[in-house]
């Protein structure tokens, strides 16, 4: 972990004021920000843990606990939002048990909600693991999860 | 394109040569690859255009262009053939093979991908007679079909850095400063300051060096146009950029655009390394001697970084708090030297000033506000899309003529604009004509452009209690009248739509908001209220039925609504009972159903699914 950390330290050449973006970097490599890698940001930038700390607790993009394995973000934007967007959260929520912003304890599934993604035209709009599906409602959210479920199942087995 | 280009005339030279290599008479097929577009799968379309095309050998005979946002989002997958200008939406994804052998090579149309105008049944077959964008003028948005984002050749063979030509080899930098005076360029990124007037002051401002820096947050929720302006044609930015730094006396700048929009950022890496390969960025630019050079900074995702001392600190590494204005950014900004933050469409709009002249760009718009605006015009409303519209367009044009009206026979009920900071506009002034000034007036503002159309079944406290909850989520918690303030406005809307709201409420909201207003360190606090107080202005009905009656008239706050079923409209074809997760929905095969209100959570799923409209909510 340590090495990794240099390594995006130096694509900055170790400038401070690129840490949020060393964080980001940082996050993109383990999906989040373990502890370890926050302390090793503190010491090769030289700036207080109790700093990065703040940065991390600030801005929305960052995470602390893992995220799962399946990656849900509903687009709660004004647009999507006046169409609907609400009730399709409540129904991926009480589907996975889980909160937005939260990851199931088996970390299978994390959850979050985003603004505006650019795509109104298809409105309400879930990304699941990078993929837009679009004209969303209630039964269609279900109808992935249900498909999502059955696909780790098998992923499972093959393991 | 790599080597060096050192002078004007140079580059005039290189721009004539790329453009006499160019047949205005060879075919070209472009795709729209913009954020809405690719959304539909796009990407698949693409390739099998590539596909079909090196079957039939074609590759390279037939130009193929793969272009940012065209703004008519709601008809893609989009396909535009040059040079007629045949305009092909709702493409599929197998209709590449068919679209190259009847319209390319055979000039045939196909009929079933023209564009069908829901309100008159009127066919199109170019693209710029169909009423959406005829309607417009699209001045900044215009060269985004014109332009394959990761071409720099593409915005050279446009006449693209002529306005950069311009300004560095026969204008002073007083001399643009005035010019975007005279135009009265207004910052579009919410507050409609001059920008001519920003630059003067930083240019005037002790201290160095003197930062440029283009604000590409874009923290409204319902807003996409400056991502689709940087997306599609960032090399029209830096060209503002670049103009604005040479006017201030800037050598670096920053572009502070979101992590949420990483095709943005990459394309704009894209043209700068071009632009700096060119010579048209770095050092000793078209040989003036004038050095200019930008950085990216991706945003971590705050709404309160869009604010201009939020930023900064940002920038610097911190987290982003704004602090008081009494210090203004063009003396004391970023590292505390002179610096002037433009948004992304305000920075689009400098060369077309420099190039065309502030007498021109003033004969666009309103007395106060000059030139176009662009909007994202969304929600219920039939022409999804990015619309740039003169400045004092009325909303009934938006709306109506360009946005096609309503969808499903509903009826409009209000437009908000501005974002979490502006307002709803409601029906009795949808004859408002749209610029800074005016939008103001009614309690709304422009912000950074988003239209958000809503109809009868969008209840606006809700709308109130959607945007003041992300307010709360998003306000810094810096100061104790934002930070509480709008909490306790957030919980006692909550009240309201969960049916226990109180009398006074509305009045304590107002005195409430009031407080905010008048103690908040950062815009953020102070333009919070808007949403509530423009709800409570205009639609004070409403509220009083949530409060007086428990009734949401909208049918849309859960607490005080029920589900039933219309026995009349009911086919009894069981679909609500099969997507019911409560079994509250049931019933015989063939005979109507009824709904357990015991049982049923008010999820919706039985409204969504009923395709005779049986099911009622109230
Ligand atoms: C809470 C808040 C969020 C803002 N977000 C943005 C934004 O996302 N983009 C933007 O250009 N300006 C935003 N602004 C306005 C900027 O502070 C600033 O006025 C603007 O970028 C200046 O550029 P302009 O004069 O060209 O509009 C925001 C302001 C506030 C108070
Ligand atoms: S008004 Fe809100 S966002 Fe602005 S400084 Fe105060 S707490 Fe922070
Ligand atoms: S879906 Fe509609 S029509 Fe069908 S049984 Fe339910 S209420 Fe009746
Ligand atoms: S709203 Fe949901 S719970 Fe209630 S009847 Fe309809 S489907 Fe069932
Ligand atoms: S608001 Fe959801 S994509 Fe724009
Ligand atoms: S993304 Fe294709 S038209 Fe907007």
């Amino acid at each position: 972990m340590e090495e990794k950390v240099i390594e995006i330290v130096q694509r900055y050449s170790g400038d401070k004021s690129y840490l949020v973006p060393i964080l980001q970097d940082v996050q993109r490599e383990f999906n989040y920000l373990p502890k370890d890698a926050l302390f090793s940001v503190s010491a090769h930038l030289s700036v207080p843990i109790s700093r990065v700390y703040e940065v991390v607790t600030f801005y929305k993009a960052f995470s602390l606990k893992p995220k799962g394995r399946n990656q849900l973000s509903l687009c709660m934007g004004t647009a999507c939002h006046v169409r609907g967007a609400e009730l399709i959260a409540r129904n991926v929520e009480d589907f996975l048990g889980i909160k937005e912003g939260d990851t199931t304890a088996d970390l299978e599934y994390s959850f979050e909600t985003v603004g505006c993604l650019g795509a109104c035209a298809l409105g309400p709009v879930l990304v699941v693991n990078g993929e837009y599906h679009g004209h969303m409602n209630i039964a269609k959210s279900t109808k992935i999860l249900k498909k999502l479920g059955k696909k780790v199942a098998t992923d499972d087995e093959q393991d | 394109m790599t080597s060096k280009i050192k002078s004007f005339d140079e580059l005039k030279s290189v721009q004539e040569r790329l453009k006499a290599g160019r047949d205005p008479k060879k075919p070209c097929i472009t795709i729209c690859v913009g954020t809405g577009c690719l959304a539909y799968g796009t990407r698949k379309l693409v390739d099998n255009f590539r596909e079909e095309l090196a079957k039939r050998d074609l590759t390279g005979k037939i130009d193929f262009r793969t272009s940012g946002c065209h703004g008519f989002c709601e008809r893609g997958p989009m396909v535009v053939i040059s040079p007629e200008k045949i305009f092909y939406q709702r493409v599929g994804l197998a209709d590449a093979g068919e679209i190259i052998d009847k319209t390319v090579l055979n000039g045939e149309i196909i009929d079933r991908l023209l564009y069908v105008d829901p309100q008159t049944g009127e066919k199109y077959v170019h693209e710029d007679d169909v009423p959406f964008y005829k309607k417009q003028t699209r001045l900044v948005f215009g060269q985004n079909s014109k332009v394959d984002p990761e071409s720099m050749d593409d915005y050279l063979a446009i006449g693209g850095y002529s306005a950069l030509g311009k300004a560095l080899t026969g204008m002073k930098p007083e001399e643009i400063i005035q010019e975007v005076i005279k135009a009265n360029l207004r910052g579009r990124g919410g507050g409609g300051f001059p920008a001519g007037l920003k630059w003067d002051e930083t240019r005037k401002a002790k201290g160095e060096p003197k930062y440029v820096i283009c604000n590409a947050d874009e923290g409204d929720p319902g807003a996409y146009m400056d991502r689709s302006l940087l997306e599609g044609n960032p090399h029209l930015v830096l060209e503002g950029m670049i103009i604005g730094a040479y006017a201030i006396g800037s050598s670096q700048g920053y572009i502070y655009v979101r992590n949420e929009y990483p095709l943005a950022v990459k394309n704009i890496h894209i043209a700068m390394r071009q632009a700096r390969e060119a010579g048209l960025l770095g050092e000793n630019i078209l040989g003036s001697g004038f050095n200019f050079d930008l950085k990216i900074n991706r945003g971590g995702g705050a709404f309160v970084c869009g604010e201009s001392s939020a930023l900064f600190a940002s920038l610097e590494g911190r987290a982003g708090e704004p602090r008081a204005k009494y210090i203004h950014a063009t003396h004391k900004g970023l590292y505390d030297k002179p610096t002037n933050l433009n948004n992304v469409e305000t920075w689009g709009n400098v060369p077309f000033i420099i190039e065309k002249g502030a007498d021109w760009y003033a004969g666009i718009g309103t007395e106060g506000s000059k030139g176009t605006k662009i909007f994202s015009l969304v929600g219920k409303i039939n022409n999804t899309g990015l619309v740039e519209v003169p400045m004092g367009t009325t909303l009934r044009k938006i709306v109506f003529e360009i946005g096609g009206g309503i969808p499903g026979g509903k009826k409009f009920k209000a437009i908000q604009t501005g974002g979490p900071s502006g307002g709803c506009i409601p029906e009795a002034h949808i004859d408002l004509p749209v610029d800074f000034d005016e939008l103001t007036k009614i309690g709304s503002m422009m912000g950074s452009g988003g239209m958000i159309v809503m109809d009868e079944n969008n209840c606006m406290v809700d709308v109130a209690k959607y945007f003041t909850n992300f307010l709360v989520n998003e306000s810094c918690g810096k100061c104790v009248p934002c930070r509480e303030g709008i909490r306790r406005m957030r919980d006692i809307l909550v009240d309201i739509a969960d049916g226990k709201g109180r009398e006074g409420d509305v009045e304590l909201l107002q005195k409430m908001a009031q407080g905010i207003i008048d103690g908040a360190l950062c815009a953020l606090g102070n333009s919070a209220p808007n949403p509530v107080m423009s709800t409570i202005r205009y639609f004070r009905d409403e509220y009083e039925a949530h409060i007086k009656e428990k009734r949401c008239p909208a049918g849309v706050c859960r607490a005080l609504i029920t589900y039933s079923i219309d026995p009349e409209k009911c086919t009894g074809c069981t679909l609500c009972a099969k997507v019911c997760p409560t079994k509250a929905a049931g019933g015989v095969k063939k005979k109507a159903h009824t709904i357990d209100p015991a049982k049923c959570t008010k999820c919706g799923a039985c409204r969504e699914s009923c395709k005779f409209d049986s099911i009622i909510v109230r």
